[in-house]
């Protein structure tokens, strides 16, 4: 037998389980953020494996907008079952309905999340917060830390941040404050998609091509529901489609695709991503992949 | 050949960095839509006839002003060949502090110096900080190529000085390439560039999908520090106790006679147990968990190694700290050591010598370390901790200095004295020094 190099997604996922491991071995009350969506599904995935055969020593917690696809959220319950993981959701709704939250004109939830995030990690005294977050996803994030310190209030305070030096990660913070922890800081998008199928990581059926009800808003692609409807002018369409983030469906937008399987998604972000080099003009694919990013939603 | 590489970047900010790595960006098509039209608009604003690539990373810029102190940012391009880690250390006036974070988790670093001006005494510190730190192989990009009308001579001159400079910090001269480029122009970047027709070697980009990159010390003794202990306790794993950790060094098969550090307790691997199944053998930079024959008090912070190739197990030690807090290092200085998954109190009990910029020798006795500067200092452990030479091991050889009031992170250490010039100084340069005994030996970086 002979001693393999680590390949990329190789070194990616023991990054990752050293991460998961550190933050095991130094926090009291860390928790995953799960909300059944790819990148989540993907650290869930790896914590499994960090901890294997012991169970993941962490609960899960989902901030739901309620206005999620049912297919995600029904995915999201059947995997905590299967895992016997223990689940905390901290609905939107709760805090409008009591008055500490109110719903915004544009019924749009992506902007009330961070309350209910905030308050749930103050309730159970979160120290460690793990995140999907990834450094490739946008320019700003691109010097976040793998640990992240936040204060009490939940802010990012950038002069406390801290270089981070070889694989020691400087985990120390004071009572009320927390760590944001990103494993999957230096995964690109197609090192998700790869990983995924070499894993054979299950996700949930709206990644993949289907036929649905949508309509043209803002050159997105939006699916009824009870984040809204189509307005006047706006027309509902049959359209083969799939979606590339899963989040809040009053802003989560789908694209037309006929990538109905992993390797047929794999192709499509390769090819929005990976064009022959020595061209100097982005393609139109690239345009749409640009775009799909920017509209990726999430709690950071 | 491993298919990903972790590469730094340093220069001044007038080097072109900014546009050689919107280059390397733009010309692998790493570069999203979104972004690239912005750079187009911008561009075009400014009346540029061309796209002003240091766009694609200077929008970093406005971070900057809103108080960011520390602005290593990571970028992520791939070619077919390869996947690259390009960890981007602006290079003002917090050079040191950008530069030690990049460098500590690369295999490559790429330096850059403008072809009019040669080899600056910015190049000659950052290299220095580079071989500190122990980055195996360095590039020197000589940029703006085409504002000296691509002359060959001036090349080959700052070149020659370049090697000279690298060689006395200890660096073979096979772990070292020029290259002429322009990032403005593209020359040499990713195309070969029809104006420098004298130069045959590879464009940087072909340099970096091809340079042979020795990720992990995998020939190097066994070294495993304990993360955690997983006891699942459940009926089907009533017994399992395995030790989950990386391998910072070597490789490890079942049946190897294992130590257990501080304890001194010896075992036998059994199993190496992961989420995949056993393996029959695991090495350098894999996560694992293994199982042990005996029941011996293994818990994190713990470090199981080779038997007979032990680190040294001592509570006192002589390092090299890289200083990035503002408040400054004296003498007495108590602090934290986070050594491998191990954090211990201690003491700094004398500063031995700090390294002058300015001449790239050693000046002895300092009253403090300053931000930015790096010296060497004696430590006092609160306990006995398993010890290896940076210069043996980058994993185990390396520290963080913690704030203990505030948990900020103050220092980066290094055991040992990792850099020849920090006992001799670089007389090539500098044609002076303040030599001390040499107590330590002189190492070269990387493997």
């Amino acid at each position: 037998m002979t001693t393999a190099t680590l390949d990329t997604l190789g070194r990616l996922e023991s990054e990752a389980i050293h991460i998961f491991r550190e933050v095991a071995g130094e926090f009291d009350r860390p928790v995953i953020l799960f909300s059944g969506g790819k990148d989540s599904t993907l650290l869930l995935h790896l914590a499994i494996k960090a901890f294997y055969p012991a169970p993941v020593p962490f609960p899960l917690l989902h901030v739901d907008t309620g206005h999620n696809f049912d297919e995600v959220i029904e995915f999201r319950d059947r995997v905590v079952a299967q895992h016997g993981l223990r689940l905390e959701v901290a609905k939107v709704q709760d805090w409008i309905d009591d008055g500490r939250l109110e719903e915004r004109p544009d019924g749009t939830r992506n902007p009330l999340q961070t309350v209910p995030l905030l308050d749930s990690i103050t309730q159970h005294k979160f120290d460690a917060v793990f995140g999907g977050g990834r450094r490739d996803e946008e320019r700003a994030r691109a010097k976040e830390r793998i640990f992240s310190l936040r204060t009490a209030f939940g802010q990012w305070d950038p002069k406390r941040q801290r270089p981070e030096l070889w694989n020691l990660y400087n985990g120390r913070h004071r009572a009320g404050e927390h760590v944001r922890v990103f494993p999957l800081s230096n995964w690109t998008e197609l090192d998700v998609w790869n990983y995924i199928e070499r894993e054979g990581i299950e996700l949930p059926d709206i990644y993949y091509s289907h036929e649905r009800e949508v309509f043209l808003r803002d050159g997105m692609w939006l699916a009824e529901g009870p984040w809204g409807k189509a307005r006047d002018g706006e027309t509902l369409q049959r359209k083969v489609v799939r979606y590339r983030t899963v989040g809040d469906g009053s802003c989560t937008g789908a694209v037309e695709s006929d990538a109905a399987d992993i390797h047929a998604v794999i192709a499509e972000v390769a090819a929005s991503r990976l064009t022959e080099r020595g061209a100097t003009r982005a393609d139109d694919r690239l345009s749409e992949a640009a775009m799909e990013d920017r509209k990726r939603e999430g709690y950071f | 050949m491993s298919d990903l590489l972790r590469l730094a970047t340093a220069g001044s900010v007038d080097d072109g960095k900014s546009t050689l790595v919107g280059r390397l960006l733009y010309d692998t098509k790493s570069v999203l839509a979104d972004t690239l039209d912005a750079v187009h608009r911008a561009s075009a604003d400014r009346g540029l006839a061309t796209p002003d690539l240091s766009l694609l990373v200077d929008g970093l810029r406005s971070e900057r002003e809103q108080g960011i102190t520390i602005d290593v940012a990571y970028r992520y391009f791939a070619t077919p060949k390869r996947s690259f880690v390009l960890a981007d250390t602006p290079g003002h006036v917090q050079y040191t502090r950008n530069t030690v974070t990049g460098a500590s988790t690369a295999q490559l670093a790429v330096l850059l110096v403008d072809a009019r001006k040669g080899v600056i005494e910015q190049t000659r510190r950052h290299a220095a900080v580079l071989a500190l730190l122990g980055v195996p192989r360095l590039v020197l990009a000589v940029n703006k190529i085409d504002l000296v009308d691509y002359d060959e001579v001036t090349f080959s001159r700052i070149a020659k000085e370049f090697t000279a400079h690298a060689t006395a910090l200890g660096y073979t001269e096979d772990s070292v390439v020029e290259i002429p480029v322009s990032a403005l122009a593209g020359d040499n970047v990713v195309e070969k560039s029809a104006n420098t027709p004298w130069y045959s070697g590879p464009t940087l980009l072909e340099h970096l999908e091809n340079v042979p990159v020795e990720p992990d010390p995998h020939d190097a003794p066994f070294r495993f520090p304990v993360q955690y202990v997983i006891r699942p306790r459940t009926a089907e794993h009533l017994d399992y106790r395995g030790y989950a950790g990386l391998i910072a060094a070597g490789t490890v098969k079942p049946g190897d006679e294992v130590v257990v550090l501080p304890s001194g307790r010896r075992s036998t691997v059994t199993k190496i147990d992961t989420a995949d199944g056993e393996l029959a053998e695991a090495a350098a930079g894999q996560s694992v968990t293994l199982l042990l024959a005996d029941e011996i008090d293994i818990s994190r912070g713990d470090l199981i190694s080779v038997a007979g190739n032990e680190p040294t197990v001592t509570d006192e030690l002589d390092a090299t700290l890289c200083w990035l807090a503002e408040k400054p290092l004296r003498a007495g200085a108590r602090v934290l050591v986070k050594h491998g998954t191990r954090t211990v109190q201690a003491m700094v009990t004398d500063l031995r010598d700090r390294f002058d910029e300015q001449t790239l020798s050693s000046v002895d006795g300092p009253s403090s370390l300053e931000l930015n500067e790096i010296g060497r200092v004696a430590l006092r452990l609160a306990e006995p901790v398993p010890l290896d030479d940076y210069s043996f091991s980058r994993r185990t050889g390396s520290f963080l200095v913690i704030d203990a009031s505030d948990g900020s992170t103050l220092a980066a250490g290094l055991v040992g004295a990792p850099l020849p010039l920090l006992e001799n100084g670089v007389e090539s340069c500098t044609g002076g020094s303040t030599a001390t005994p040499d107590d330590h030996a002189l190492v070269s970086p990387g493997p």
